[in-house]
């Protein structure tokens, strides 16, 4: 972190720094917005705090979107390109219900700027299933009911299922580890441990994956 | 809350009307481990015919996957929060930033110049909370008077929710601001500032709630509310031992994920109202109330909520200030509370609880008396004699309840009103007893337990679990101790007559079931269907449900566990009538007679000829019109007699003395409620109820600053919810239980899933584990260490 100190401007500020005009040009890449952001902050009209385009890879789909600068990504995701299955529950970063992958890392869209997405691989739970198709981590949660009402189930989902991209075989310490952060208020917690581990299980069985990778806890 | 006293709203127990033709049947009775009996019936002539036991079906009673689970599994199912309308506003609600007092002046114009915004509307009337019984001492004003920090004032809609929380802010309310008070105990002193100026009630709400209004109120302190049953007099002086015990329970809030909020859509011919609701029907009665509407004006639509526990009834003042917006606007407006405001609009009250049981040497209660003090806020309801009234034979007992005011949200039902509070209380007196009497406290509830079903989960709790090898209270050497304990709920039977629904069987063999009942998350449209689908025949996923919608047939309020027991003899009827008009009308196509047709193994057979059997499909083909319907309306109960369900919940845990943690390690909890439609639903539900439970018990607490007034952890990050690695091995063994009430005799589980029990559970364990009663919750690190003895004061008050 050499240039840390170089970067130290509020969060609008270095937005004003990332060299675009707003609403001509559409931000498309993490590059043109503000990671090279050191010899834009001198010379560079100011983008924000109205609205402006930007680009979004999104379940593998581009989307171009107006946001202010300000939108969080479940905000730009939930009412500006209606995937609501991306759950706001705090706003502030303390259940997880908003958890979505960027570049395929778990992350909580209500904590994260839309613009500070562009350029990146953002999944949501819209795109773990295909057509009628769930994917395996959905499937194994409505064979195990694990939800009730529903509204932390797709921040679960993505969490699980990431946890089983990084640790093929996790434990019972390593599931709880990974949803930790996931909040559920109606207590289907058992019922989420016993679906991800019986995925696991299966796809051990089933010679899906080897068992190179060691567990996390 | 006692049987005989109850009177939620709307859930009558009606009796047959005497002149409707009846007939006598045969139903099956009682619970499978004690050997199933035989109950005799009056029921009216159009009732299907009785059920037999669960294991004789097809898919009523087995584990059935939830019908709605691949849309909350994907994403795709659409919450209130989730509504998106074509030209749609967002709001947010304005709260007052003081405790108590009144607003001299509200400016708007501010929030009204924002670009973007479109509608502002400033509250004339709270609902909610307790109402003066003599309106007029609150003197004269434009506004409502401020009785608690986040009152709702106003409401703000513009084209994007970010320019309407930035609306909400310039919004300038000035205050003549009040001396308050937040706690419990202070309120109730003679000279506390006086949250109303006079006595002051509220009444209940479909999930229960609200408190008596013909009480006496002293300053703050509203009641008692009491009952009586013989002579507590008497009693003590009849008992050999004599117990007394005092205990304290906390605030909870609620805390469901999805916050209370609505979407309003005014348009002249119809209000369109999504709804985050508990009762479609409730809100469109408050709805038609508050606006002066026929109710046929009005539609309310809930087809996904995220959550309610008991706060989620009627308009609310988010639905009644989304209305004004929208009609204001003439756009649809959605308002959602914000975190804050959802930690702020409803609770379960607090306790203070004292207790006195007189006993037998042999155990036989012979008196019991409660005196409660619990503060539900500016509104009421924090009684707690439910358990002591209900659980065990006592000839004498005696309860007063009171609701002490503060300035603080109003308490509201909350799973179990009461009870939680009360079990806390009283589950552990009775182990108290126990210890005093040297009885195992699993004897004595033998003793003074009449209910057949908890004496069954009482024998389970003995096979299944670790009990026998209990140990003497706090005898394990090192600075770790373990323990076990249990404890026992109990909840009552209601229902709502206003349970109704449609079903539909069309040409191409497909079976549409309609009603309003909403399904909270306990799995209402999978019991539903499976109904439906054991009259036909037919896989369960294969029926359409469609439910949450007030254009379907009235359905109940979820409040009270009432819609399994109250909904699905209606739905049972509807498609048993329907199946009856299929085969009129069917019957001289296949060269046969109606009551020659039957349902067996998903296909329509000859009853004379087995051989001769079809497929739904080549059976509705063969009706001469497109679709035949049969509506139906829950029939009355089979019997008057007034049934209680209940549970027994083991824990075993583990106390560090050391730091003051308790590691809840394992749960066994063994429940009934009636005949179970799906276990794995219901097992859910008790899980939940468990966890909740546990979460009550060691971590959740509302906590209020004195000098503000405010409420200091109204988030996620403050206010403690158990979370996954807090989550202990859970068990749960369902019971059947033939109550022959109804036409599928079921019953609800969502109180008595373990919510009521688990706090008293663990307190009984912590006293196993230490040899000390834990007389307080939450029981965090610096209770429990007060508790032990270990730090001079104890934290909370
Ligand atoms: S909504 Fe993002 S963490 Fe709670
Ligand atoms: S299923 Fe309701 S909050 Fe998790």
């Amino acid at each position: 972190m050499a240039d840390a100190p170089k970067i130290e401007v509020s969060r609008r500020g270095f937005l004003k720094g990332a060299g675009v005009t707003a609403a001509s040009t559409v931000i498309e890449s993490a590059k043109a917005f503000g990671r090279e952001a050191n010899s834009a902050l001198q010379s560079v009209p100011t983008v924000g705090p109205g609205p402006l385009p930007i680009k979004l890879h999104i379940n593998g789909e581009e989307h171009i979107v107006t946001v202010e600068p300000r939108y969080t990504l479940a905000e730009t995701l939930r009412d500006n390109l209606g995937l609501t299955g991306t759950k706001v529950v705090c706003d502030r970063g303390s259940c997880s219900a908003c958890t979505v992958w960027i570049d395929k890392v778990p992350a909580l869209a209500c904590m994260t700027l839309s613009v500070d997405a562009v350029g990146r691989e953002i999944t949501t739970i819209e795109g773990l299933s295909h057509g009628d198709t769930m994917h395996p981590v959905q499937a194994a949660f409505v064979k195990h009911d694990a939800m009730q009402c529903g509204f932390c189930t797709p921040g679960m989902v993505m969490s699980c299922a990431a946890l089983l991209e990084r640790n093929p075989n996790p434990s019972l310490a390593d599931v709880k580890h990974a949803v930790s952060g996931n909040l559920c208020r109606c207590g289907t917690y058992p019922k989420v441990f016993a679906a991800t581990l019986d995925v696991a299980q299966h796809r051990v069985a089933s010679g899906l994956v080897t068992l190179s990778a060691g567990r996390e806890a | 809350m006692a049987p005989e006293t109850a009177t939620l709203e709307g859930q009558q127990v009606a009796a047959t009307p005497a002149k409707q033709p009846t007939r006598t049947d045969n139903f099956v009775f009682g619970i499978p481990q004690d050997g199933l009996q035989t109950k005799q019936r009056e029921v009216p002539l159009d009732e299907p015919p009785p059920l037999p036991p669960n294991s004789e079906l097809t898919y009523i009673g087995k584990p059935t996957q939830r019908y709605d689970g691949p849309a909350k599994a994907t994403g795709k199912g659409k919450y209130t929060a989730d509504v998106q309308l074509p030209g749609m506003l967002y709001a947010r609600m304005v709260d007052a930033t003081i405790p108590h007092g009144h607003i001299m002046s509200i400016d708007t114009s501010a929030a009204e110049k924002l670009p973007g915004v479109r509608a502002v509307y400033v509250i004339e009337h709270v609902y909610g909370v307790a109402e003066l019984r003599n309106p007029k001492l609150d003197g004269p004003s434009r506004y409502p008077t401020i009785r608690y920090a986040g009152q709702p004032i106003a409401g703000v809609a513009a084209t994007t929710q970010q320019i309407a929380d930035d609306a909400a802010k310039l919004v300038k309310v000035r205050y003549d601001a009040k001396p308050f008070v937040v706690d419990r105990t202070e309120a109730r002193a003679t000279d506390a500032p006086a949250v109303f100026p006079g006595p002051a009630d509220e009444a209940g709400s479909a999930g229960g709630g609200g408190g008596p209004a013909d009480v006496p109120q002293k300053g703050n302190v509203h009641g008692p509310e009491r009952r009586k049953r013989g002579d507590t007099a008497k009693g003590f002086a009849e008992a050999d031992v004599l117990v007394e015990s005092e205990y304290f329970t906390q605030v909870q809030t609620h805390s469901a994920l999805e916050t209370h909020g609505f979407v309003v859509d005014w348009k002249p011919d119809e209000v369109t109202v999504y709804a985050s609701t508990q009762g479609t029907s409730s809100v469109r009665s408050e709805f038609a109330d508050v606006f002066k509407l026929p109710k046929s004006k009005i539609r309310v639509i809930t087809e996904y909520m995220g959550g309610g526990f008991g706060a989620k009834f009627g308009a609310g003042n988010e639905g009644v200030v989304a209305a004004n917006l929208s009609r204001k606007a003439n756009a649809p407006v959605k308002l959602m509370l914000d975190r804050r405001q959802e930690h702020i609009v409803s609770n379960r009250p607090d306790s203070h609880q004292m207790l006195k049981i007189g006993a037998k040497s042999d155990g036989t209660l012979t008196a019991i008396q409660l005196t409660s003090y619990g503060t539900a806020g500016v509104g009421t309801g924090a009684g707690t004699a439910g358990p002591a009234t209900n659980m065990y034979k006592c000839p004498n007992l005696l309860t007063d309840e009171y609701d002490v005011f503060t300035n603080a949200g109003p308490g509201a039902a909350f799973r179990a009103p009461g009870h939680p509070q009360g079990c806390f209380a009283f589950e552990q007196t009775i182990d108290e007893l126990a210890v005093k009497l040297n009885m195992d406290p699993l004897a004595l509830r033998e003793k003074i337990d009449e209910s057949p079903a908890r004496k069954v989960e009482r024998q389970l709790i003995l096979e299944r679990t670790n009990w026998r090898n209990r140990k003497s209270a706090g005898s394990d050497p090192g600075p770790i101790k373990h323990g076990m304990g249990i404890a026992q709920s109990v909840w009552y039977r209601f229902v709502n007559m206003d349970s109704s629904c449609e079903v539909r069987v069309l040409r191409d063999g497909s079976v549409e079931l309609m009603s309003a009942v909403q399904d909270l998350g306990g799995g209402t449209k999978t019991i539903l269907a499976q109904i439906v689908g054991e009259e036909f025949g037919m896989a369960p996923a294969n029926v359409v449900i469609r439910i949450g919608d007030t254009r379907y047939p009235i359905g109940p309020d979820s409040g009270g566990s009432v819609t399994a027991g109250s909904i699905t003899p209606a739905v049972r009827d509807a498609a048993y009538q329907a199946k009856g008009k299929l085969f009129a009308a069917v019957a001289p196509a296949l060269g046969t007679t109606a009551d020659n047709l039957a349902t067996q193994n998903g296909r329509v057979v000859f009853k004379n000829d087995p051989s001769k059997s079809y497929s739904l499909r080549q059976v509705t083909a063969k009706l001469p019109t497109d679709e035949i319907s049969a509506r139906a309306t829950r029939v009355a109960e089979y019997s008057k007699d007034r049934l209680t369900y209940g549970g027994v919940d083991f824990v075993e845990l583990a106390v560090d003395t050391e730091t003051g943690r308790i590691h809840v390690e394992k749960v066994f909890g063994a429940h009934d409620c009636g005949r179970p439609i799906n276990p794995t639903g219901v097992i859910s539900q008790i899980n939940g109820g468990m966890l909740q439970g546990i979460s009550y018990a060691l971590f959740e607490q509302r906590i209020m600053d004195d000098k503000s007034g405010y409420m200091l952890n109204a988030n996620l990050e403050n206010y403690k919810i158990l979370g996954a690695r807090e989550v202990p091995e859970i068990e749960v063994a369902l019971i059947e239980n033939y109550i022959a009430m109804s036409s599928t005799d079921a019953a609800g589980i969502g109180e008595s899933a373990g919510i009521i029990t688990l706090a008293a559970a663990i307190g009984n364990a912590f006293y196993n584990a230490t040899g000390v009663r834990m007389r307080r919750i939450p029981m965090t690190p610096a209770n429990v260490l007060a508790g032990l003895g270990k730090v001079q004061r104890e934290v909370m008050a």
